[in-house]
């Protein structure tokens, strides 16, 4: 084993109570960071549910439209239009929007509706563990997730309900489709869509556009937006960037998780510097002797940075598994945390920039070193 | 006899500035020959330490010159200096110096680690320096599992394992008792006589004089006296 790496390792080891600091406030550090990134990548995944369930190969949609819960509409007989092209093989009338759902105890609760048509298949529920999607052709049907069910004053199947004092009945329920808003999602018929929410029935909120096979989507969209005045046309990735970029950045939601993580990494680095500067004090005549027989700085240095990256690879693995219980105990949750391969490994070169980083006082201290202290100590 | 292994030359140091400052070194003109051991001895204050710092490369003269080994010290910087002192220098300290942390072999092998040589080469002959100061059995054994004496050879088997031309040394046996400080007296005379290396051990204890070759005066940073001696203990 190399000397460098054995200085480090018993340095970091020889005082533990300070080594127990070091690793808790990198393994405080990189957790906070974790939730912060991991929050962003599930709230950044959450807002873009629909979008990413939807079978469509370009979207139409009111010009101006920031997200998917955007309430602006469109001229529903704009449809046709779309349908004249070549190309288009299906232009579904989509419905999205805020009603009140009043439970059979009188209680009332907001929820958000989902319409679209189910004969074409665009935007159904999914991950369907009750019923059937045939079954919301009926009358008054609707789905609803099971984790509203408490929410919603149902127990599943057959239950009941109203919204804008209109009966409905649960002849679906999902597992998973969760809001992040936590108002709860109710897919239904895109006809009692616009009733529930009092869209007119010469209005929609959207297209889900197919396309043939083989079909240029790009001349397609162009000739979309030549044919309809007033609209976007946009494919999933755009319009899931654009849902995206609306909830995280102009909210504010984004930045706030952003300086959450930011505030973990400036915590990080203060603990990790503090401690590997004390324990470098503490060591210095044994640095000074290192200089004295003649080693160079650089040496020196890398027993430091050695250091570093040991309580940058202790806390990280620690910081992991902790992360990794937390994305379990918020996977069932309405906004979970998502830790990708991605991050991971952005989080791991995260904490061997702030450790190494942190070793910068250290080594400074480390370059003033007199070799000749050593004859007066 | 050989050439002169350090060579000072009217040697001057001025230390601390303003007020404080203190004029260490005053004109010392000193020669390190291979084969010999030469006591430093002065009183307290009277610039051995600071000699030994300027001779070990640790220190620069205000004026004078010095060269280690023909290479002259007057424009080196500071990583000039330790490559000097990792090359040609070996250092045994009063009070030591060990890592803790470190075992007797690895203590030994920093001297070589410093100098990049491979790990298993390293242990071989840090293994060999400790059999050589009559430590082959505490190899392993941390400074806080030996005494002074044992922890002062292994500070020598540190100063020797690299093979260095001179050996620079610090009040050696200040912090031991006779039997030890007269063992390690052998040790370092026995070095001396290998290879042609030269030895400077400063000291203040006359018990020593047995085992000088040659012994230099330094008072107020001068060199008042300097003797060579017939009658050296072996």
């Amino acid at each position: 084993m190399p000397l460098v790496f054995t200085i480090a390792f018993r340095n970091l080891f020889y005082d533990r109570l300070r080594f127990i600091a070091t690793v808790i406030g990198i393994v405080f550090s990189i957790v906070l960071v974790t939730v912060q990134m991991g929050l962003y990548l599930g709230f950044g995944r959450t807002v873009t549910t629909m979008i990413d369930h939807a079978s469509a190969d370009l979207w139409v949609v009111p010009r101006g439209t920031k997200c998917f819960e955007d309430p602006s509409l469109l001229d529903a007989r704009e449809r046709y239009r779309a349908l004249a092209i070549n190309e288009v093989a299906e232009a579904i009338p989509v419905v999205i929007g805020f009603a009140d759902w009043r439970m059979s105890s009188g209680e009332t609760t907001p929820v958000f509706i989902v319409g679209s048509d189910l004969r074409s298949g665009g935007l159904q529920p999914w991950n369907l563990v009750e019923g059937q999607v045939e079954a919301l052709s009926a009358p008054r049907a609707v789905a609803i997730d099971r984790s509203y069910f408490d929410r919603l004053g149902v127990s599943g199947i057959g239950s009941t309900a109203e919204i804008r004092q209109q009966p409905v009945t649960v002849a679906a329920v999902t597992s998973g489709i969760r809001s992040f808003t936590t108002t709860p999602f109710v897919f239904m018929d895109v006809n009692r869509a616009r009733a529930h929410t009092g869209i007119p029935s010469s209005k929609t909120t959207y297209f889900l556009i197919r396309l043939s096979p083989n079909s240029d989507s790009n001349l397609v969209r162009r000739q979309l937006m030549s044919n309809i005045p007033n609209v976007e046309v946009l494919t999933p990735a755009e319009f899931r960037e654009r849902s995206r970029t609306f909830w995280l950045f102009s909210t504010g939601a984004g930045a706030a998780l952003f300086a959450g993580a930011l505030l973990g990494v400036i915590v990080g680095t203060v603990i990790v510097a503090q401690t590997l500067y004390s324990s470098t004090k503490e060591h210095l005549n044994e640095f000074a002797t290192l200089r004295a027989i003649g080693s160079s700085r650089r040496y020196i240095y890398n027993v430091i940075v050695c250091q570093a990256l040991l309580s940058a690879l202790i806390g990280f693995s620690i910081a992991a598994l902790i992360g990794a219980a937390i994305v379990q105990l918020t996977a069932a949750t309405a906004l979970p945390i998502i830790i990708t391969p991605e991050l991971l490994a952005g989080l791991f070169l995260l904490t061997v920039v702030m450790c190494v980083g942190s070793a910068i006082a250290a080594i400074v201290q480390v370059t003033r070193i007199d070799p000749a202290i050593v004859f007066t100590r | 006899m050989t050439d002169a292994l350090i060579k000072a030359v009217n040697v001057a140091k001025v230390l601390g500035s303003g007020a404080a400052e203190v004029a260490a070194l005053r004109g010392v003109s000193l020669e390190l020959n291979g084969g010999e051991l030469t006591l430093l001895m002065g009183p307290s204050g009277s610039g051995k330490t600071t000699l030994l710092s300027i001779l070990g490369c640790m220190l620069t003269p205000t004026a004078g010159t010095v060269h280690v080994c023909g290479h002259s010290t007057a424009a080196a910087g500071p990583e000039d200096l330790a490559l000097l002192r990792r090359e040609h220098v070996g250092f045994v300290f009063q009070s030591f110096h060990l890592f803790p942390t470190l075992s007797a072999t690895d203590n030994v092998r920093l001297a070589l680690d410093v100098r990049g040589e491979p790990s298993r080469s390293a242990k071989v002959r840090s293994r060999e320096a400790l059999a050589k100061v009559g430590l082959p059995h505490k190899a392993l054994a941390f400074p806080r599992e030996l005494s002074g004496g044992e922890q002062q050879r292994v500070a020598i088997a540190r100063a020797i394992v690299g093979n260095p031309s001179i050996i620079l040394a610090d009040e050696p046996t200040a912090a031991l008792d006779g039997e030890n400080g007269q063992a390690i007296m052998k040790i370092l005379a026995g070095i001396a006589q290998e290879k042609g290396r030269a030895v400077l051990i400063v000291t203040h204890d006359p018990r020593l004089l047995p085992f000088a070759d040659r012994v230099v005066h330094i008072e107020d940073g001068r060199i008042v006296r300097e003797e060579r001696r017939g009658d050296k203990q072996q």
